[in-house]
């Protein structure tokens, strides 16, 4: 699914990431852990093409091709989501006009008709159910008002509607309550599939409590310093991340 | 101005007097007098002017303006008229400054309701108009009002007694089509105690002309009005249009201006505030090429407890200058005024300007003002997340734009209005491939 090979990359001339190696196969779960400005967010947004990175070394490979070369929208059309940490308001878009637009162009790069507009709503109303979202929100300026837990759900629901084969979710689980969270989860594990992986970045260990990985990372300073099972997340729970950083120094 | 260019326009105007409408009524003559002696003495307003000082109309003097004596329509576009005369008003039309009673539509209007040309006015009621004119504005403000008090050749007179509600809109279709001619128009809106209404102003044509329109305003107590505005003036056109609405004890005004055309264009709007009433003024300005769009509100609160709101927007690409000037003057026995004002400038090129002068000026010491200015570009991080939802760059660009201009949008009530609103916006945006269904 996802190949990075040591990814280096900059910002400001600052080097932030050191050489990252992950593989990742379908229908596995990844959570990247580490501390504050360890470079988690820096890889997320690496990965979705957002602006003011510069890749100075090492690839990174989704399905066969190279995914750094790809515009961002392409990158999205091709089944790679990001959950963003803080989900940007576009006031005057329409939530929904922005979910069929999505789902729209994603089919036509692959050469499908568009979306009906009665199956459409009727997979969106199914999916609004599933994360318990009013419906109302369809029809609001995409994400204009929401609450936190609100904005957060509505970035599911976009994955739930997009079907995306590659889910980066950047600390999907901060500012939400433990209601708010399970509501998530329930929203992501329902997700899971052979063919679908996830890259969950996240600070706390909360998160997976709720959504069980395959496997974990430690971030720190830029380098991957430690990789394990479930337990290592909870070793990182009842310990912190000192010895880690201590041991990468 | 240069006096030749002014006494060019004084003598013309001797030639074509005896035809401007009132000619027979003592007042109005006594008053195109004194307008026109200010006008020959000061010219069209200077950049020296601080309410001018964005907007250099020397252009205008380039040109000699004619008036047009043709009081027949003639040909007008068929196309205009389907397109830009409103399905669900009374509509009355001015074609090249002159009342077209052919092209006008006010069959069924209430007896008690006066909806007629201002040429009509003044022979068949001018004991009314006298009331009215002038009384919102003085000519001493500046040459424009001058000029339009001195030569206007006709109009639109409103004006619905108490109490009485219009279920459907009054239209003002103003249409200059001929090069070089002038089109000097003078409206009054009058309603009186709690009636409720609303007015349309269309302006449009093809040519280079220039438009000096000045309509006055006068809201009744806890009577409701909202006049919408539309310029669409020809590209080459040069457009003067001020509203000053007097609004009495607790009466609402809402004003909403829709700036698109025009190569120079500039609107006053001035309202009065009396005890409790309430105003709100939405604009929105759309300039492309190498327009110049200023608009300037004055608000005057003169009595205590009255409301204002104020929303003015701009997108400006290529060369193009977008001008917002916004004064709210707060009097000393105003107390418990609550006014905010914002002004919001997208640039979409790094040739173009926008000028914004918010001014508060407050005499009262209990009130609640507030005032917020922007001017920028697009938000990256709102185009990367629409990016990363698979909208392509250009696209997510033009959805933000559309989106911000929109909002001005929105607020039309009328549906015939705020389908033609939207139309003129989709024709005159910057880019193409914007689309409606993105609301």
């Amino acid at each position: 699914m996802l190949s990075i090979k040591d990814l280096t990359v900059n910002v400001n001339d600052k080097q932030i990431l050191k050489g990252i190696n992950l593989e990742i196969k379908p229908g596995e779960i990844h959570a990247i852990m580490g501390p504050n400005g360890s470079g988690k967010s820096t890889l997320s947004h690496v990965l979705s093409g957002k602006a003011g990175y510069t890749v100075t070394g090492g690839t990174a490979t989704y399905q066969g091709k190279d995914l750094l070369e790809m515009a961002p929208e392409i990158r999205a059309r091709e089944g790679v989501f990001l959950a963003f940490q803080y989900p940007v308001e576009i006031p005057g878009v329409s939530n929904v006009y922005l979910l069929k637009a999505a789902l729209n162009s994603i089919r036509k790069h692959h050469g499908q008709p568009e979306v009906d507009a009665m199956d459409f709503l009727t997979l969106v109303k199914e999916k609004v159910r599933l994360l318990e979202m009013d419906e109302k929100f369809l029809y609001r300026a995409v994400n204009e008002g929401f609450s936190g837990g609100e904005k957060k759900r509505n970035e599911i629901l976009q994955m739930a509607i997009l079907e995306p084969k590659l889910c980066i979710m950047d600390e999907t689980d901060s500012g939400l309550d433990i209601d708010a969270l399970k509501i998530v989860a329930e929203g992501v594990n329902s997700l899971r599939s052979p063919e679908r992986s996830f890259v969950m970045v996240t600070h706390y260990q909360r998160l997976l409590d709720y959504i069980k990985p395959d496997f974990v990372h430690v971030l720190a300073h830029g380098r991957i310093v430690k990789s394990g099972g479930p337990e290592l997340a909870l070793e990182l729970e009842e310990k912190g991340y000192s010895w880690v950083e201590e041991a990468a120094a | 101005m240069s006096t030749a260019m002014a006494s060019r326009y004084t003598a013309e105007y001797q030639s074509i007097a005896s035809a401007l409408p009132g000619q027979d009524l003592p007042w109005l003559q006594a008053l195109r007098t004194e307008a026109l002696a200010q006008f020959a003495e000061q010219g069209f307003p200077s950049p020296r002017e601080e309410e001018w000082r964005y907007t250099n109309v020397s252009g205008i003097e380039k040109k000699l303006f004619a008036p047009s004596m043709d009081l027949t329509a003639g040909e007008i576009n068929a196309d205009w008229l389907e397109q830009y005369r409103m399905a669900d008003a009374w509509v009355l039309v001015l074609v090249n400054g002159h009342f077209s009673a052919e092209l006008s539509v006010l069959d069924g209007l209430p007896e008690a309701v006066s909806v007629m040309s201002m040429a009509n006015a003044l022979a068949v009621q001018p004991e009314i108009v006298e009331k009215y004119l002038g009384q919102a504005v003085d000519h001493a403000e500046h040459g424009f009002i001058a000029f339009n008090t001195a030569w206007f050749s006709d109009g639109l007179f409103v004006h619905v007694p108490g109490k009485l509600v219009l279920d459907r809109p009054i239209q003002l279709l103003h249409i200059v089509n001929k090069a070089d001619a002038m089109a000097t128009t003078r409206n009054i809106i009058v309603a009186d105690d709690m009636a409720e209404l609303k007015v349309v102003e269309t302006f449009i044509g093809a040519e280079a002309y220039l438009t000096a329109a000045v309509t006055e305003v006068f809201v009744g107590q806890n009577a409701d009005l909202t006049l919408y505005k539309m310029q669409s003036e020809s590209e080459k056109a040069y457009h003067y249009g001020g509203s000053y609405i007097k609004q009495a004890r607790d009466a609402r005004f809402t004003h909403h201006n829709f700036a698109f055309g025009g190569l120079l264009a500039r609107s006053d709007i001035h309202v009065d505030l009396d005890h409790a009433s309430e105003c709100e003024l939405n604009g929105l300005y759309l300039g492309v090429k190498r327009q110049h769009i200023d608009n300037h509100t004055r608000i005057n609160h003169l009595k205590p407890y009255a409301i204002s709101r104020e929303l003015y927007k701009g997108v400006l690409d290529d060369r193009a200058r977008g001008v917002f000037q916004g004064r709210v003057i707060v009097a000393i026995d105003a107390q418990k005024t609550d006014s905010q004002m914002n002004n919001r400038n997208l640039l979409l090129s790094d040739d173009a300007e926008a000028d914004t002068k918010p001014q508060l000026e407050i005499y009262a010491d209990d009130v609640k003002c507030g005032h917020g200015v922007t001017v920028g570009q697009l938000d990256e991080k709102s185009i990367f997340y629409l990016q990363s939802r698979c909208v392509d760059e250009e696209t997510a660009r033009n959805m933000l734009t559309f989106a911000f201009a929109n909002e001005m949008v929105d607020k039309i009530k009328i549906r015939t209005l705020h389908d033609m609103v939207l139309e003129q916006v989709l024709a005159r945006f910057p880019q193409e491939g914007v689309n409606k269904e993105w609301l």
